[in-house]
């Protein structure tokens, strides 16, 4: 079938077996590889990507589930060149090892403290309307839908609490 | 030139000490950092060769058999069935390819065969529909349900446990029981194969590439030469990629017979069906001790599984002869062959379940015996090894738990059960971490340009472990450069055949072969400055003698090389070689759910010469964590009619997560150690999970006295042994 993408700011027209996923779309027909798979069943969030600006499992999701809206992926957070502030802090903190749920855990982080920003709970916040501290216990649980083997997780904590003193958590590359 | 040594003796010089560039140990960030943070590095499923085709695995239902016929899978391009495919994954540094023969069935999900189509999307549903036809064996899946096995060489004893017992003044014999356990790195195992002719280039994730290209050479029946694995950047390992498996080979043998480049990526539940698991254990454990607390009798007997066929054991005891004095001592190694998917090495086989089982009896017995866990710990550290009467290499036990002690603040602890803060108990605890340390032969090359830039290239990998960085820092400090001006090229069998990245060995062993690489290009300099290379000094492009000075440009004509080669050595055997640490843990527990939070923790660990001050903490971070999975969340169970792996993703098998897991903290005891060659550092990779869940588990019982010892302790488990 036939689907538009529009992906990092440029729009791609695919034509997709329907049971196409949209993290398959981006790796496989795409080459957009920033994008991880590891359970393809929503179980790990390395597959994480922002679509309208919230954070989804793209396994979780068809390409087609996904025509006309805005997708953005790891890649148009920022560059090896031009580190978005998050991706500067991870790098700084050593918020990886292997790097492999690391995309996931970036846009996940990315979408998350846009959701603190506007006024949405967690199950560690101490109240319902906010504003929330950025302490490690709400970090924490906001960010367990992540999964991380090499256990950076105390780093990775470390990483979002630093880049969350900037403002914009977007460098858009695109 | 090459430069070769074999570690026959120890290394007192601590020249890296004295290097002038001042860069290593340094906590500099990783050199593949930004392509890992921006999604720009490519792991092994990522690379779109033209006219390239996918393979799913199909899998057998059955525990046991042969498969007799396959059916079509419509809208497939191939069904692959070929006897060279594997039945499981090589165990680490094999020489040769695992069994193959896909068609005799050992195990509930082993891959008997490869379905292959134009899309994805059309392989995995014909491979998910496809018919088969078994011929089914009744096996036995259970390890008490079998006699079991007892290799000769994984046997020891001396005096005699049965009579320190009864003479002892306290006594502990218990048993504990430990799931099986997967390595669950995050990237799933893969591998795109492509074929030029006679030649196969195979992307896939792999630890271990010299003796992988061994094991693939084999399972395929083609020669060496004609066979290049690429692994730049491996998503995770520990352990699960050291041998090669059924994705890579079966990718392989479906791109000749397509004439087109296949790729194969495990599902997340094939992983756990196909990678290594580690063996569930049965572990008794029998300490007798003086009325001081001095041990006299030490005995640990496990039973493990594995598959009929597989030669690999957990050697669960391995550090239970050395860590501990007693006169008595018996171990024992029984092996249960059963039908469960195949059992190999997942991070630090052996301590990772077999120190925690022990730390947690030593607390058992600290609380009998009336002494503190800490001092009775440093009341039984031998002077030199239990048994053989061999040096430690290093030993750095007693200090890491004095200065652990110190910096948790040990002496706060109350009496089990005596903090309570709401409705949480509160309680500390502590372990040893021990864990063997060994080096592999490994082999690198670096170059030197006349503009003074280096390149390392060796086939060693990086799989999370800091390898690109540390090697990086290494070279930079033997040539004297900035970090900017070394590339480090990993991952490819075309490049000198290292250690590769497994068992705590790959920094040090790799490392040791860029420092003679560089040793050999310094020779050179020294040569061309006409000194000693024992009196020559590089910094920032500048060589330096005496009162000479020369940029390095002026010194080199075109590039020079060298090629570093170690070997391990007499080292080996003159010394018991061994890193040491402790672990330290707080935990609430909830008096009416049973859950369990981990407050915080802490460890203190000896390494040798810690490479990179960043990355090196990471190491622990990692292990560390692993601990609070061992002792909290992680089990692999099996059906206990056909022994399948029953939590088989992500959402049934808990590894940590984010809100698992406290803030950390991490210190190292300043190391040189003198018998593992001139870098003089050891492994740390693994050194952080020896112990770290019997630090959560002691700290269970300090907080609400009940103690767990069949693992993990989950809240049902608690809550059934608190009292109301």
């Amino acid at each position: 079938m036939q689907i538009t993408l529009h992906l990092n700011g440029a729009t791609h027209d695919l034509d997709l077996d329907p049971r196409t996923t949209l993290l398959d779309a981006l790796r496989h027909h795409l080459g957009m590889t920033g994008t991880k798979k590891g359970c393809d069943h929503g179980q790990c969030g390395a597959c994480t990507v922002l679509m309208g600006g919230r954070r989804i499992n793209a396994c979780l999701t068809l390409a087609c589930m996904a025509q006309d809206a805005q997708i953005t992926t790891i890649e148009g957070l920022g560059s090896p060149e031009r580190l978005s502030p998050l991706q500067q802090q991870f790098l700084d903190h050593d918020g990886f090892q292997c790097g492999y749920c690391t995309p996931g855990q970036i846009c996940s982080a990315t979408a998350m403290l846009e959701e603190m920003e506007a006024g949405w709970p967690s199950h560690a916040s101490e109240n319902l309307d906010g504003p929330f501290e950025l302490s490690h216990a709400e970090i924490a649980e906001r960010m367990s839908g992540n999964l991380c083997r090499c256990a950076a997780y105390a780093n990775i904590v470390a990483a979002i609490q630093q880049a969350a003193g900037t403002t914009d958590h977007r460098e858009d590359a695109a | 030139m090459t430069r070769h040594l074999r570690v026959d003796g120890p290394t007192h010089d601590d020249r890296l000490d004295h290097m002038a560039q001042g860069i290593l140990g340094q906590p500099l960030n990783r050199l593949e950092g930004p392509l890992k943070v921006t999604g720009w590095a490519a792991y092994a499923a990522e690379a779109r060769p033209a006219n390239m085709v996918y393979g799913v695995l199909v899998q057998a239902t059955v525990p046991a058999g042969k498969v007799l016929e396959i059916g079509d899978a419509p809208g497939a391009l191939a069904v692959i069935q070929d006897k060279r495919m594997v039945r499981y994954a090589a165990q680490g540094m094999d020489q040769k390819g695992p069994t193959s023969g896909p068609d005799q069935i050992e195990y509930m999900g082993q891959a008997i065969a490869l379905v292959v189509a134009e899309s994805f999307e059309a392989a995995r549903h014909a491979a998910q529909n496809i018919a088969v036809r078994y011929k089914v064996s009744s096996v036995p899946v259970e390890p008490e349900a079998v006699t079991p096995e007892l290799p000769p060489k994984k046997q020891s004893a001396a005096g005699d446990v049965d009579k320190a017992m009864r003479e002892a003044a306290v006594t502990l014999d218990q048993v504990w029981h430990t799931p099986s356990q997967m390595s669950a790195a995050m990237e799933p195992h893969a591998a795109i194969a492509e074929w030029d002719g006679d030649q196969v280039t195979i992307r896939a994730a792999l630890q271990m590439l010299s003796s992988n290209r061994k094991q693939m050479a084999d399972a395929l029946g083609i020669k060496e030469q004609n066979l290049r694995l690429l692994s730049p950047y491996v998503g995770g390992g520990f352990g699960s990629k050291l041998g090669i498996n059924a994705e890579a080979v079966s990718a392989a043998i479906a791109a000749k017979e397509l004439g087109r480049p296949v790729m194969v990526a495990m599902t997340r539940q094939q992983v756990f069906d196909l990678a290594h698991r580690r063996s569930e254990t049965r572990q008794r454990i029998r300490l007798a001790c003086d009325a001081d607390g001095r041990l006299t009798g030490i005995g640990h007997e496990v039973l493990v599984s594995n598959l009929p066929s597989s030669e690999f054991t957990e050697p669960v005891a391995q550090a239970t002869p050395f860590t501990y004095q007693a006169a008595h001592r018996q171990v024992v190694h029984a092996v249960a062959r059963i039908h469960r998917g195949c059992a190999g090495s997942v991070r630090a086989p052996g301590e990772a379940v077999g120190v925690t089982v022990f730390e947690c009896a030593m607390d058992e017995l600290a609380e009998a015996a009336g002494i503190d866990p800490v001092e009775l710990r440093l009341r039984n550290i031998p002077d030199v090894e239990p048994t053989t009467d061999r040096p430690f290499s290093s030993h750095k036990l007693a200090e890491a738990l004095r200065e652990g002690a110190r910096l948790f603040g040990w002496s706060n602890r109350k009496p089990t059960g005596q903090q309570v803060e709401g409705e949480w108990m509160i309680g500390m605890g502590m372990a040893a971490a021990v864990r063997v340390n060994m080096l592999v032969e490994s082999r690198a090359r670096v170059t030197l340009t006349q503009d003074g830039q280096a390149v390392v290239e060796t086939d060693m990998t990086d799989i999370g472990t800091g390898t690109y960085t540390i090697l990086g820092q290494l070279a930079a400090e033997m040539l004297g450069l900035p970090i900017e001006q070394v590339e480090v090229r990993l991952g490819d069998t075309n490049f000198p055949p290292a250690s590769g990245s497994g068992g705590s060995f790959g920094a040090a062993s790799s490392g040791n072969s860029v420092y003679l690489a560089c040793e050999e290009i310094r020779g050179q300099i020294a040569k061309a400055m006409d000194c000693d290379e024992a009196d020559l000094t590089l910094q920032d492009g500048m060589a330096r003698a005496g009162n000479v000075a020369r940029l390095l440009s002026d010194l080199i004509d075109g590039q020079i090389s060298g090629e570093g080669h170690l070997q391990p050595g007499k080292t080996e055997k003159s010394h018991r070689q061994a890193t040491w640490g402790s672990h330290w843990a707080e935990v609430a527990v909830n008096r009416w759910t049973g859950e369990v939070r981990v407050r915080r923790m802490m460890g203190v660990f000896a390494c040798g010469r810690v490479l990179n001050e960043k990355t090196a903490r990471s190491q622990c971070l990692g292990g560390m964590t692993f601990g609070i999975g061992i002792a909290l969340t992680e089990a692999m169970e099996h059906d206990s009619r056909d022994g399948h792996a029953v939590s088989r993703d992500l959402a049934e098998y808990h590894i940590p997560t984010h809100a698992d897991v406290p803030p950390l903290e991490v210190h190292f005891l300043p190391e040189r150690d003198a018998y593992v060659g001139p870098l003089q550092a050891k492994g740390l990779g693994e050194l952080g999970i020896c112990g770290a869940g019997a630090a959560v588990l002691n700290a269970i019982h300090n907080a609400c006295g009940v103690r767990v010892r069949h693992l993990p302790a989950t809240p049902d488990k608690i809550v059934a042994g608190l009292k109301d």
